[in-house]
C-alpha cells in the first residue's frame, strides 16, 4: 500500500510539472508578452521597445528558465538600471533594498506573483475567490451526492422495473442539460418577474407587493452576487447550487444503478434472498455497502468536470468566485492570476484522483495493488 | 397590431385539453408516487383455475395508465396545433406553434418517412432495425433525426437569413407581426436584442452543430482508435508513455484548455494550426495502415488502394491545414492551384479544440476494450497464423470492439454538442453573430430576466438534441446487448 501511494504521488508530481510547464508555455508566448508590454508600458512601442521592456522586466531569458523561476528553484533575475544604478528583481519588491531580498521566490516559497490587472497579490486574489467557490462546491455536492446515491440505489435495485426505467430516464436527462442550459431555464422559469412560474405568481398576486409567497418579485434571484458579502440564502444561493447539481448528477446516478444492479445479481445476494431476508433489509444491509464503493471513485472524478460547471455558473450567476476569476484573467492576459488558477485546478485534479484511487483500494479489499 | 396567440384558433378547443392532460398526469403521478410509499405494487400475471392468465390490475396500475393516456393527449393536441397550422388560412388562426410547425413540414415528411421506411424493413437493417424494438431508442432517434432534416432543409425551414435585421423588431415578444415586404409576415420566436429573427436563427444554428459535432467525434474517434488499440495490445512501455500523455490532457480543466487554445494571442502564435498538423495526420495513418495491413498479400490491391488514400488523405490535409491567402496563417506553403478549399481560423481552432479535448477519452475506452479483447481464442488463432500485429488489431479486433464504440459515439456526438455550446457560451468558439447555439445563448443571457425569448428556443434546441443523442446511445446499447 505505501509504495502503492508513493508510486501514484510521484506520477502525480510529475504529472503536475507537465502541465504547468504546458500552461505557463501557453501563456508566455511571444504575442501575450507583446500584448502584456503593451498594456503595462505604452502602447504604441515599436517592436524594439518591446523586446527591451521584457528584457527590463525579466520575461527575457529562455523559456525553460523563466519556468524554474516561477517554480522558485531558479533564482530570480536582477537587473541593474546602467543610468541610475537600480537594482529591480524578480524577488524585490517596490521599495525593497536589494540586500534584504530573498534570491528564489516562486511557487515552492509560496509565492504565486502579482496580478497586472487588478494591482495586487495573487495570493491574496485566489484565497478568497477560492473560499467562495468552495462555499458554492460544498452546498452543490450536499444536494447533488445524496440525490444522486438515491435516484441510482432505487433504479438499480429492481433492474428493468418502471421505477428504473423512469429514474434511468430522469438521470440520461439531467445529463443531457448542461449547466448553461439548466440556468437560462431556471432564470427564465424562476427568476424572471415577467415571465415564467415567478410571473405567472406575480400576475396573480401571489408575489410582490402583498402576495402571501412574500413581498418579493420572483421566486428566487437570478443573480449571486449578494451572496458574496450579504450572507447566503435559500433565495439567491438555490439556483446556482441547482445548476451545478443537476448537471453532474446524471452521471453519478447512472454509475451507483449499475453498480447496484451488479451487486444485486450477486450469489450472496440470492443466498440472503433464500434464507428469507425481507427485500428491505437485503438492500439496506447487504447490497448498499457493496454497491458504493464504484460510485465513491466516480464522485471524486467529478472534480474536474465541476469546475468547469463552476465557471459556467459563476459567470451566469455573476458570482465572482474562482471561475469567474479564471475567466476573467485569462481574457484580460493576466498571466500570473491565469498561472496560478491553473496550478489551483491541476491540484484540486490531481488529489482527487489521488484520493479516489487510494479510497478504491481502501474499500475494496479483492484489490490489491503492490 | 397585437401578437399572434401561440395556439390560434384551434386553441380554443384544444388549449383546455392541453392543460387538462398537465393536470391529470400530475394527478397520475402524485397517486403513483403515493401508492407506491403506502406499499402498493403493481398487479402481477396469474395464472387462473381454468389455465387462462389474467393481471390483477391494482390502483397503481390505474394510475399508471393514467399518466399514460395523458401523455398521449398532450402529443394528440401538439399534433393537433401543428395540423392547425397546416390547414387554416390565415397567420392569426395557426397560431405560433401551428406556424412554426408549418415551417418545419419538408422535416415532418422527410421524418415520417423514415420512419415509415425503416420500421418496414427493421427485420433486414440489422442493429438499426433492432432500434425500432425500443421506445426510447426511437425517441432518441426522432429527435436526433428531427434536428438532423431541419440542418439539412434549413434555408426552406428558416424564413429569414441568420443576420437579417428588422430594426422595428427589436426584443419583440414571440409571434410579433413584421413590417409589409419582408421575406415572412411574423417573428415566430420573437426578435433578438439586434431585431434578428430568433425561430431562423434557432433552425440555421443547427447546421453548425450537425455539421462540428459529428465530424469533430470522428476525428476524435480516428485518433483514440489508431493510438489505443497498439497501447492495448502491446503494451510496455509505448503504453506507459500514451496512457500518461492521455491523463495529462484528461487532468486539464477542459474550460482552462478552450480558453488557452483559443484566446487571439495564441491563435497568433499558431498553436491551433500546429495542433491541426498533427491531429489531422491520424485519419491518413488510419486509413493507409488498414488498407495496408489487409491487402498487403496483394501487392496490386494494396498499392492501389493505399496509393488512393495517401493521396487524396494528403490533398485534403495540405488544403486544410495551409492557407496561402491569409497573411496571418501559421501554415502557407501549399500552393493555391491545389488549395481546394479554406476553413475559415475561428472554425479550424474550434473543430481543433474540440477534437483534442475528446481524443484522450476515446484512447481510454479503445485501450480497454482492446486489453479485454486481445485475450480471446479468435486473436490466438489469428497470431497463430502468423497474422502481422497491425492485421490482428484493425481487422480482429477493431470489428468486434464495434458494439461499446457506436453507443460511446452517439454519447460522444452529444458531449461535442455540449462542448460547443460551452465555447459559445463563453464567447470563444465563432464569430459572435454566427447564429450557432451556444453564441445565440450567450447573448441572450444578458438581458434573460427581461426578455427571456431570444435564450430559451437555443437552450432547448440544444438540450432536445443531446437528449436524443443520449436516448439513442442508450437504445442501441439495450438492443446491442440482447444480441
Amino acid at each position: 500500500m505505501g509504495a502503492f501511494i508513493l508510486r501514484r504521488t510521484g506520477v502525480m508530481i510529475l504529472t503536475a510539472l507537465c502541465l504547468t510547464f504546458v500552461v505557463f508555455f501557453l501563456t508566455n508566448l511571444f504575442p501575450n508578452l507583446e500584448k502584456l508590454a503593451k498594456t503595462q508600458g505604452n502602447a504604441r512601442m515599436t517592436d524594439a521597445e518591446v523586446v527591451s521592456w521584457l528584457d527590463n522586466n525579466g520575461y527575457g531569458g529562455p523559456m525553460i528558465l523563466r519556468y524554474g523561476e516561477w517554480l522558485g528553484v531558479v533564482p530570480g533575475w536582477t537587473q541593474v538600471d546602467e543610468e541610475t544604478g537600480e537594482i529591480t528583481g524578480r524577488c524585490i519588491d517596490f521599495g525593497m533594498d536589494p540586500a534584504d531580498a530573498p534570491t528564489r521566490c516562486g511557487l515552492l516559497q509560496g509565492d504565486l506573483g502579482f496580478s497586472t490587472v487588478s494591482d495586487d497579490e495573487v495570493g491574496n486574489i485566489i484565497g478568497g475567490r477560492l473560499q467562495l467557490t468552495g462555499i458554492l462546491m460544498f452546498w452543490a455536492f450536499a444536494l447533488m451526492v445524496p440525490a444522486a446515491l438515491i435516484v441510482g440505489v432505487l433504479a438499480g435495485m429492481r433492474e428493468g422495473s418502471r421505477l428504473d426505467r423512469s429514474l434511468s430516464t430522469f438521470s440520461i436527462a439531467s445529463t443531457a442539460t448542461p449547466e448553461y442550459v439548466s440556468g437560462v431555464i431556471f432564470i427564465v422559469f424562476l427568476a424572471s418577474s415577467t415571465a415564467g412560474i415567478s410571473g405567472t405568481l406575480t400576475e396573480w398576486g401571489w408575489l410582490g407587493g402583498d402576495g402571501w409567497l412574500g413581498d418579493r418579485n420572483t421566486l428566487f434571484l437570478g443573480s449571486a452576487r449578494s451572496a458574496m458579502d450579504g450572507g447566503i440564502t435559500f433565495w439567491n444561493f438555490f439556483l446556482p447550487v441547482v445548476t451545478i447539481a443537476l448537471y453532474g448528477m446524471g452521471y453519478i446516478a447512472r454509475m451507483t444503478r449499475a453498480s447496484m444492479a451488479e451487486v444485486m445479481t450477486a450469489q450472496y445476494i440470492r443466498t440472503a434472498r433464500l434464507k428469507g431476508v425481507s427485500f428491505r433489509n437485503i438492500v439496506m444491509k447487504h447490497a448498499l455497502r457493496n454497491a458504493l464503493i464504484a460510485p465513491f471513485t466516480v464522485i471524486m472524478l467529478q472534480f474536474p468536470w465541476l469546475l468547469t460547471g463552476v465557471v459556467i455558473v459563476e459567470t451566469l450567476f455573476n458570482y465572482n468566485g474562482f471561475g469567474w476569476t479564471m475567466v476573467q484573467a485569462a481574457s484580460n492576459n493576466d498571466i500570473e492570476l491565469l498561472l496560478a488558477c491553473s496550478i489551483v485546478a491541476v491540484f484540486v485534479v490531481l488529489v482527487t484522483q489521488l484520493i479516489s484511487d487510494i479510497g478504491y483500494v481502501f474499500l475494496n479489499p479483492r484489490i490489491r495493488i503492490a | 397590431m397585437d401578437p399572434i396567440s401561440w395556439t390560434g384558433q384551434f386553441g380554443s378547443f384544444l388549449n383546455p385539453l392541453i392543460l387538462a392532460s398537465v393536470v391529470i398526469f400530475f394527478v397520475g403521478f402524485a397517486t403513483n408516487f403515493v401508492l407506491t410509499i403506502a406499499g402498493v405494487r403493481p398487479g402481477e400475471l396469474e395464472i387462473q383455475g381454468d389455465g387462462t392468465m389474467a393481471v390483477n390490475s391494482t390502483p397503481a396500475d390505474y394510475a399508471l395508465a393514467t399518466m399514460k393516456y395523458a401523455v398521449l393527449l398532450f402529443i394528440l393536441c401538439l399534433i393537433g396545433y401543428v395540423i392547425g397550422g397546416l390547414v387554416l388560412p390565415t397567420m392569426e388562426q395557426k397560431g405560433i406553434i401551428g406556424a412554426a410547425g408549418q415551417r418545419f413540414l419538408p422535416v415532418w415528411v422527410a421524418l415520417i418517412a423514415t420512419f415509415i421506411l425503416s420500421i418496414t424493413f427493421k427485420r433486414r437493417l440489422g442493429l438499426y432495425g433492432k432500434l425500432f424494438d425500443s421506445l426510447i431508442g426511437m425517441i432518441g432517434f426522432g429527435l436526433v433525426m428531427f434536428w438532423v432534416f431541419t440542418a439539412i432543409f434549413s434555408s426552406w425551414v428558416a424564413p429569414f437569413d441568420a443576420l437579417d435585421q428588422i430594426s422595428a423588431l427589436r426584443n419583440k415578444v414571440p409571434g410579433t407581426m413584421a413590417p409589409e415586404g419582408e421575406a415572412f409576415s411574423h417573428y415566430l420566436f420573437g426578435g433578438d436584442r439586434l431585431g434578428r429573427d430568433v425561430f431562423s436563427r434557432m433552425v440555421l444554428g443547427s447546421t453548425y452543430v450537425l455539421q462540428i459535432a459529428p465530424l469533430a467525434t470522428l476525428f476524435a474517434f480516428m485518433v483514440g482508435i489508431t493510438l489505443g488499440l497498439p497501447a492495448g495490445y502491446i503494451g510496455g512501455k509505448l503504453d506507459t508513455v500514451l496512457t500518461f500523455v492521455a491523463n495529462l490532457v484528461l487532468a486539464f480543466p477542459v474550460i482552462l484548455l478552450f480558453y488557452l487554445l483559443v484566446t487571439p494571442e495564441i491563435v497568433q502564435a499558431g498553436v491551433p494550426q500546429y495542433m491541426s498538423m498533427v491531429l489531422f495526420l491520424f485519419p491518413i495513418i488510419f486509413l493507409v495502415v488498414l488498407f495496408n495491413s489487409r491487402y498487403h498479400t496483394q501487392p496490386t490491391i494494396r498499392n492501389v488502394l493505399v496509393a488512393v488514400a495517401a493521396i487524396v488523405g494528403f490533398w485534403l490535409y495540405f488544403s486544410l491545414i495551409s492557407d496561402r491567402a491569409d497573411p496571418d496563417s501559421a501554415v502557407r506553403f501549399w500552393p493555391v492551384a491545389l488549395d481546394l478549399f479554406n476553413i475559415p481560423g475561428n472554425l479550424l481552432i474550434v473543430f481543433v479544440s474540440v477534437v483534442f479535448v475528446n481524443s484522450p477519452t476515446v484512447f481510454r475506452i479503445v485501450r480497454g476494450i482492446t486489453l479485454d479483447v486481445k485475450t480471446r481464442d479468435y486473436v490466438a488463432a489469428a497470431q497463430t497464423r502468423g497474422e502481422g500485429p497491425w492485421y490482428i488489431m484493425l481487422w480482429e479486433i477493431l470489428p468486434n470492439a464495434r458494439g461499446p464504440l457506436i453507443v460511446d459515439f452517439c454519447l460522444r456526438i452529444g458531449y461535442t454538442t455540449i462542448l460547443l455550446g460551452t465555447l459559445g457560451f463563453f464567447g470563444l468558439g465563432l464569430s459572435p453573430e454566427s447564429p450557432d447555439w451556444g453564441s445565440t445563448i450567450n447573448e441572450g443571457r444578458r438581458l434573460l430576466t427581461v426578455y427571456p425569448h431570444p435564450a430559451l428556443p437555443p437552450a432547448l434546441a440544444l438540450m432536445s438534441l443531446v437528449l436524443g443523442l443520449n436516448l439513442l446511445a442508450d437504445g442501441l446499447r439495450e438492443e446491442s446487448l440482447k444480441d
